[in-house]
């Protein structure tokens, strides 16, 4: 438990790393540093994102399973780790 | 006097409140037949009634006018309501004078409905067989009604009665149809005595609802059967195991323990060091496309001549104050390698620490275990890549196992177990022996080689070899000699890839040993190599016959095995720290300075030079310690005294591999340059590269 803690910690204070969040199996984000209303915003929106990526792999091949999902934009990179207990998602600047 | 005795009667009865407009028909015909009540008459007194008043002649003979109205004799006259809007009682002001005399109930029906046309088709057929008959009796018939209705009331439920079954037959015999009499035709219906209703309602508490919906995909149907298939497996295993009923206690438990869930960080544990290892690469992302890709285009001018790209940097904060001691690539996971820290000198003697860093996170290290005494040396094992081995400086040797957590090593010699009294400055594991028993020998300057085997939890030493200085020549020339009993220390050794038993021993003095496993007393061979101790004496992974070594003298020389002396010496200009074989090629070797200089040779390409000579610390301080060369991939890791290890990419001119014949195996090398050494009186004679 306090390693993850400390691994999370790493990541907050690597270069470029905007925000993490976890959410758990109920939506509810359980750790984030990012403020309230941003974090309500990015676990509702994402839910739904995995949501869909992950009936998409899936209905390809239902031995499949999706491990991760790195969504590359203009501003930054947010990469998102789904399971059926919880969400992780780390919002990173790389190039800042 | 009869007659108006009887009209007096009839008129003294209606008097009183009521005009002789109301009687019965029959009356009035008596009336008419009787003589009008106009003539005064005579009337015997004594026939009528015996109340009849007694009326005086006058009375008798007083005219009474009788007036035919239209009013209701038995009209109210005085009919009051309750008002509603005045809230009294008022007095209606006309009332009703109609009176039902006869009321007669028949039925109406359509002329074109089914019953009138039956009754007309019947009525057509009557005509037909006595017209005038039926038709006077049916007039007669009505008259009679009209007289005497009451009368007549019994008829009719007779013909009612009559009626019905002749109904009924018409309603089975469709053809008939019914013959409905006009006038006295009725239906009869009676009524039963209902029952009063009573409705009895219960209510009940409405069940649990609970709102459900899903969507049925491929996958959640193949998970539904994967689920299914799980259960009858476990099943099937519950049943087989139903010996060990504990078993299933502890299983029970399990499962309940995986069941409860909490709001715990640790299920995140997985995926945040793969985050970890993601943020770093999109940090990097430079190094880790360099790492992968690049190549430089450069080499091509530049002649024969490589370069260094300097790739990551790994440090850790804890580890600033200690040197790079050891490095060691995991042969399974080629992007783990192991550092150990400690330091070199003496004074400085502190804690060390092992750790183990991943080519995919450069920012922190996978595994760390702090030690108490500073590392000398480690190797990770070929085949279980969990098992690293360290000596230390205090002279024990530790095997750390990395599958099991927790900081302490799984197996540490004690002074009971035969640790070193010097600090251990190889250690080198070796194939399982016949007991399929882990074993690894270790070298220190107490002048012992010792054999370690892994028995089930104990660490049991063997003294393979006791380095003394005159150990080969207990025959020597000089005879009944005593061999000296002055040890040296070992600083390094290193075993023969193919041959087993043969291992090179490189000592304080300098000079290096040949030995076999076998041999205890005896040295296979003397090499008088360095003039100050040997830091690193290696075989040549592909040529059988060379080995290489270096010390702090500057010096690196190449050895053929069967020759005293060196193939090849290059002076380096700085102590050498560190020498390693390329695992590409056999003629590529690297060296480390302790001016943080990265030198590289390829005795193929230039054999007097180094084709690339390269400075790779920040600060000219720093000493290089030692070099490894990555098992597949062009890096090569160099440590060096301020704990950090760098990662260099070779370019493509130091990774030369020899032109191969197609069909043949690595050609052996330049045998041109062989013969041409041969003639050489050095005997140099180049390595002879052999497939692999």
């Amino acid at each position: 438990m306090a390693e993850v803690e400390e691994t999370l910690k790493r990541i907050q204070s690597q270069k470029g790393v905007q925000g993490i969040i976890v959410v758990n199996s109920e939506g509810i984000p359980i750790k984030t540093t990012l403020d309230n209303s941003s974090t309500v915003q990015y676990a509702g929106l994402i839910h739904q994102l995995v949501l869909k990526a992950r009936s998409t792999i899936r209905d390809i091949d239902p031995q499949n399973d999706l491990l991760f999902l790195r969504v590359r934009s203009k501003k930054n990179e947010i990469m998102i780790a789904p399971d059926k207990d919880y969400f992780l998602i780390v919002i990173q600047n790389p190039s800042a | 006097m009869p007659v108006s005795n009887s009209n007096a009667t009839t008129h003294t009865m209606k008097v009183p409140g009521t005009k002789p407009t109301k009687g019965p028909k029959k009356k009035k015909d008596e009336e008419e037949a009787v003589d009008p009540a106009d003539g005064v008459d005579e009337c015997p007194q004594g026939n009528g009634p015996e109340d009849q008043p007694e009326l005086t002649e006058d009375e008798l003979n007083e005219e009474i006018t009788r007036i035919l109205t239209a009013n209701n004799p038995h009209a109210p006259q005085n009919i009051a309501r309750y008002s509603f809007k005045e809230r009294s009682y008022k007095p209606i002001s006309v009332v009703d004078q109609m009176a039902v005399l006869f009321v007669l109930e028949s039925s109406l029906l359509h002329e074109d409905s089914d019953e009138a046309r039956r009754l007309r088709v019947k009525q057509g057929l009557l005509k037909e067989n006595a017209a005038i008959d039926i038709g006077a009796e049916s007039e007669e018939d009505r008259t009679e009604t009209l007289a005497t209705p009451v009368e007549d009331g019994g008829d009719v439920e007779e013909a009612g009665e009559e009626d019905r079954p002749d109904s009924s037959a018409s309603k089975a015999d469709k053809k008939e149809p019914k013959l409905t009499n006009q006038f006295n035709f009725s239906e009869r219906a009676s009524q039963t005595l209902n029952n009063p209703q009573m409705e009895r309602i219960c209510q009940t508490e409405p069940p649990p609802r609970n709102n459900f919906s899903a969507t049925a995909n491929q996958w959640e149907i193949y998970d539904a059967y994967f689920q299914e298939l799980q259960k009858q497996e476990k099943n099937k295993e519950k049943q087989k195991g139903t010996q060990a009923k504990k078993d299933n206690d502890k299983s029970k438990k399990k499962v309940v323990l995986t069941e409860t869930q909490t709001d715990d960080l640790s299920k995140v544990s997985d995926a945040s060091k793969i985050f970890e290892r993601m943020v770093n690469q999109n940090t990097l992302d430079d190094i880790a496309q360099d790492f992968k890709y690049f190549e430089d285009a450069s080499d091509e001018f530049r002649d024969q001549e490589g370069t260094l790209l300097p790739l990551w940097k790994f440090q850790f904060d804890k580890s600033r104050r200690l040197t790079v001691t050891a490095l060691c690539w995991n042969n399974k996971y080629q992007d783990l390698f192991a550092v150990g820290m400690g330091s070199y000198d003496f004074r400085r003697q502190g804690q060390g620490m092992l750790l183990f860093y991943s080519m995919k996170n450069s920012a922190y290290p996978e595994y760390i275990y702090p030690t108490t005494s500073g590392v000398q040396c480690l190797d990770i094992h070929q085949q279980h890549s969990h098992l690293v081995a360290v000596g230390f400086y205090d002279g024990c040797v530790a095997v750390y196992s990395l599958k099991q957590e927790g900081q302490e090593p799984v197996y540490k010699s004690t002074a009971k177990t035969g640790k070193h009294t010097d600090p251990v400055w190889q250690v080198c594991w070796q194939n399982d022996d016949m007991d399929n028993n882990h074993n690894f020998y270790s070298v220190s300057s107490d002048s012992r080689v010792v054999c370690w085997t892994l028995v089930k939890n104990e660490l049991i030493f063997t003294d393979t070899i006791r380095l003394s200085v005159n150990g080969a020549l207990s025959n020597g020339p000089e005879g009944g000699h005593l061999p000296s009993i002055t040890a040296a220390g070992g600083t390094s050794f290193d075993f023969h890839n193919q041959i087993d038993y043969l291992f090179l021993v490189g000592t304080e003095k300098g000079k290096i040993h040949k030995c076999s496993k076998t041999y205890s007393s005896r040295f296979l061979e003397t090499y008088d190599a360095h003039t100050m101790a040997v830091d690193a004496v290696k075989w040549n992974p592909f040529h059988p016959k060379v080995f290489i070594s270096c010390s702090f003298d500057w010096t690196v020389k190449i050895w053929d095995h069967t020759i005293n002396t060196p193939m090849f010496t290059f002076d380096l200009n700085a102590a050498v720290g560190d020498v390693a074989w390329s695992p590409y090629s056999s003629t590529v070797f690297a060296a480390v300075t302790t001016d943080g200089k990265v030198h590289v040779f390829d005795l193929s390409i230039n054999k007097y030079e180094a084709i690339c000579q390269q400075s790779v610390v920040a600060k000219k301080k720093t000493k290089l310690t030692h070099i490894e060369f990555n098992p597949i991939y062009p890096i090569i890791i160099v440590g060096d005294d301020r704990g950090c290890v760098t990662s260099l990419k070779l370019s493509p001119n130091l990774r030369k591999k020899p032109k191969s014949k197609k069909g043949q195996e690595l050609p052996k090398g330049p045998e041109a340059e062989v013969a041409k050494m041969e003639k050489l009186l050095s005997l140099l004679r180049e390595p002879e590269q052999s497939a692999v």
